[in-house]
């Protein structure tokens, strides 16, 4: 039929085109101007991948800032049918996907609230991310941590205080977006003050 | 809500419809042949496929070289699909999709739904990403220009018989409009930061000693076609929201932009090809305003906050921040949800399942509303136009004269058939849905109880049938019933309005084109915009009614009397 001529022709030329050429160019030329960005931001300390810049990492330790609670999870060691909380894993971005008024997400959030200290908590410091891998927390919930990180390490609260603030981005362009504080880059900062 | 927050706003907007006018003029000098940068490509295709540029296709002929196209192309993506376990470029192993989940999948990406009932990172190889999902991102939204610009070509001048040739439309598009703007768009995200690699996923040791895999991959080319062409699905699991699809405010702010651009861009286009720019610049303005709506009615919802979390001590001033990353904020989100609902692109920068009731509303409302404020590209000005013919006959009913369009006269048989379009979406959507809440098979998909669950249910449908592809992601979409169910609803929702959509150019074309006189009712003002903002929310919204106040309505007062499910 005259008809599948030409349909066979766009579908294969424009797979051949941009689901191969295209691409390649696009891999060939990211990777020789803008190899870092290209490969994913990662970072690298004595040879070794540390994690990506954009993405987030589960901090659990008195003497690192907490990132935001996340939802992401893994196949159960213990049971492969099954999933288990695993906070951060990269692998497999996830949200809890809970309604508000969802008894789950509402017991959840007042698990973490007893960790939270008083009253009125940041919202980003209870609830969990939408990606599961936010890397980002707010000067508000940074501000709440300084103390805790300050003693775990027993350095001047003042000196992490100014360590959160070079961490801290405003918005982009200086409109778009809100202040927030990088947690990876604001750890690695203290271990490597040391 | 801040003036900061509306500042954003207001600037991403600005900054789209700015676009939108030198994209638009060019469209218009695409579709008339007169772009030629990329001829030996060009002449490439129809030679080898036997394909003559110059001769012209009826509506029947256009619309059954459209299906020929399209049937190609899902038979190619499901075989990859299927196949990916034992094809090259699977550095994690990804096995072959399951044939549920491939139809599916499949039917997803040519109808330009972008439904994901996958995870990304999880269950597609690169190949699968690129030879697969980028190629049909490209060619669904090429496929949506080509309808449109054919549908535009109706109203030109009278008594055509021919609406131009498909695949000539459909190469000139692909070529001369979405690859160069892909390929500028996809080198701005590799700078913000998004990976375009072949190579394995990363394996990280933290900072705390723990073992990270990070999922790489060939993501920025892929993420520019995806809000170019209104497709919306996702290289990863969540989506926009992940780090590496939404580094940050301004590649969420391009996104915003290049999602709503090319719908903006094609009303003018049509002004254009009409040869009355008026006429493209009134519909552009009804999209305009109820973007504006919608984006004040979200960004209001989720600042107030989640009141059972602030009864619990949470301070209220970030706002709901349940499933949303920090980096973006609220005045991003609101936006990028208003257009990509809106606009039938259905990617995300936030979690809509965790959004606050009327908060999460709103998208599911845009998309019920026929998916043309500002629509797919493509389907969103052959949508918009069908409400066009229905505002001017109504407003024919009311004063006792034929309507007319750009002078054709709409008659019985294109009323008609404009209905049988607009009908399909109510019918898909609250049909399906009825069905799923009492099938248990359907009922064991949804997570959340009360009326958040019976929302999660009626998203789903409304997605689907209007090629929208965002979800309430706590269902679980990956069943027999639902991958074959909304499968249909798509394939609905694209080729079942589509076919009335062309016949109604078919014989509107043949129409002679009546010239303005005193008596014709002009479709470039004030009035007729309002006429057809109601018409839209009246035959497009009502019949919705009724499903919204089960769902998120009760939701959100039994929010505020403090039950929780």
């Amino acid at each position: 039929m005259s008809i599948l001529r030409p349909a066979a022709t766009v579908v294969v030329g424009f797979t051949f085109l941009l689901g191969l050429a295209a691409p390649a160019v696009m891999t060939t030329v990211a990777g020789a101007v803008m190899p870092r960005q290209a490969g994913g931001s990662l970072i690298e300390r004595d040879g070794h991948v540390i994690g990506s810049a954009l993405i987030g990492q589960n901090f659990t330790a008195e003497r690192y800032f907490h990132p935001r609670p996340s939802a992401t999870s893994a196949a159960d060691p213990q049971d492969s049918s099954k999933t288990a909380d695993a906070p951060y894993n990269a692998a497999a971005s996830a949200a809890s996907q809970r309604g508000p008024a969802s008894q789950v997400l509402l017991d959840a959030v007042k698990e973490r609230m007893a960790e939270a200290g008083p009253a009125p908590v940041p919202a980003d410091a209870v609830t969990a991310s939408g990606s599961g891998l936010d890397p980002d927390i707010s000067p508000e919930n940074a501000a709440r941590q300084v103390a805790r990180v300050a003693q775990a390490r027993g350095i001047p609260e003042e000196r992490v205080r100014a360590m959160v603030e070079a961490a801290t981005s405003g918005p982009s362009l200086g409109i778009l977006g809100v202040s927030r504080v990088d947690v990876l880059r604001l750890n690695l900062a203290l271990d490597e003050a040391r | 809500m801040t003036l900061l927050g509306w500042a954003q706003i207001a600037l991403v907007l600005a900054l789209t419809v700015a676009a939108a006018v030198p994209i638009g003029r060019y469209i218009a000098a695409v579709a008339d042949g007169r772009v030629t940068w990329l001829r030996p490509v060009e002449t490439l295709f129809y030679r080898v496929g036997g394909i003559d540029p110059a001769r012209g296709q009826d509506w029947r002929g256009y619309a059954l070289a459209m299906l020929a196209a399209n049937a190609a192309g899902f038979v190619l993506l499901f075989a990859i699909l299927r196949l990916q376990g034992v094809l090259p470029l699977n550095p994690q192993g990804a096995s072959g999709m399951s044939s549920w989940l491939a139809f599916n999948t499949a039917v997803s990406f040519v109808t330009n739904t972008n439904w994901q009932a996958y995870s990304g990172e999880v269950a597609a190889s690169y190949l699968s990403q690129m030879a697969g999902f980028t190629v049909q991102n490209f060619l669904s939204a090429s496929t949506g220009i080509a309808l449109a610009l054919a549908v535009s070509r109706a109203f030109a001048r009278g008594g055509l018989r021919e609406l131009g040739n498909f695949w000539a439309d459909f190469t000139r598009v692909t070529l001369y409009v979405l690859l160069p703007m892909a390929v500028v768009l996809g080198f701005a995200f590799v700078a913000l930061g998004m990976p375009q690699t072949l190579a394995d996923y990363a394996t990280a040791t933290t900072l705390e000693g723990a073992q990270q895999t990070i999922p790489l991959g060939p993501v920025a080319f892929q993420v520019a076609i995806k809000h170019l062409g209104t497709n919306g699905g996702g290289f990863f699991g969540v989506n926009s929201l992940h780090p590496f699809e939404g580094p940050d405010a301004i590649a969420t702010a391009l996104q915003i932009m290049a999602q709503a651009v090319i719908p903006f861009a094609l009303c003018l286009a049509f002004g254009r090809i009409v040869g009355d720019i008026r006429q493209g610049r009134a519909l552009l303005a009804v999209m305009l305003g109820f973007v504006v709506v919608a984006t004040a009615a979200i960004y209001a919802a989720e600042a107030a906050g989640n009141p059972l979390m602030t009864a619990m001590g949470v301070d209220p001033a970030m706002g709901n921040m349940e499933g949303k990353d920090v980096r973006f904020g609220l005045p991003l989100v609101a936006l990028f949800t208003a257009t990509t609902t809106g606009a039938s692109c259905g990617a995300v920068n936030a979690m809509f399942d965790s959004f606050t009731p009327l908060g999460g509303m709103v998208p599911l409302f845009l998309i019920q509303l026929g998916e043309v404020l500002p629509g797919g590209v493509g389907s969103g000005l052959y949508g918009m136009l069908v409400f066009a013919l229905l505002a001017v006959f109504v407003a024919g009913l009311m004063v006792g004269r034929t309507p007319e369009y750009l002078g054709k006269k709409v008659q019985a048989r294109e009323i008609k058939l404009a209905m049988l379009a607009v009908l399909i979406l109510p019918t898909a959507i609250l049909g399906f849905t009825a069905v799923s809440l009492v099938l248990p098979a359907a009922i064991s998909s949804i997570q959340d109880g009360g009326p958040h669950g019976l929302s999660e249910m009626l998203y789903a449908y409304t997605s689907a049938a209007g090629n929208n592809g965002s979800a309430f992601g706590g269902l679980t979409a990956d069943t027999p019933w639902l991958n074959t169910t909304l499968g249909i609803a798509m394939l609905l929702g694209r080729f079942a309005f589509v076919v009335p959509v062309m016949a109604i150019a078919g014989s509107l074309a043949a129409k002679p084109r009546a010239p303005e006189g005193a008596g014709t009712f002009p479709t470039h003002g004030p009035l007729f915009a309002g006429l057809l903002a109601g018409v839209i929310l009246i035959l497009g919204g009502l019949q919705f009614l009724p499903s919204l106040t089960l769902g998120p309505i009760a939701e959100h007062f039994s929010l505020l009397t403090g039950k929780t499910f």
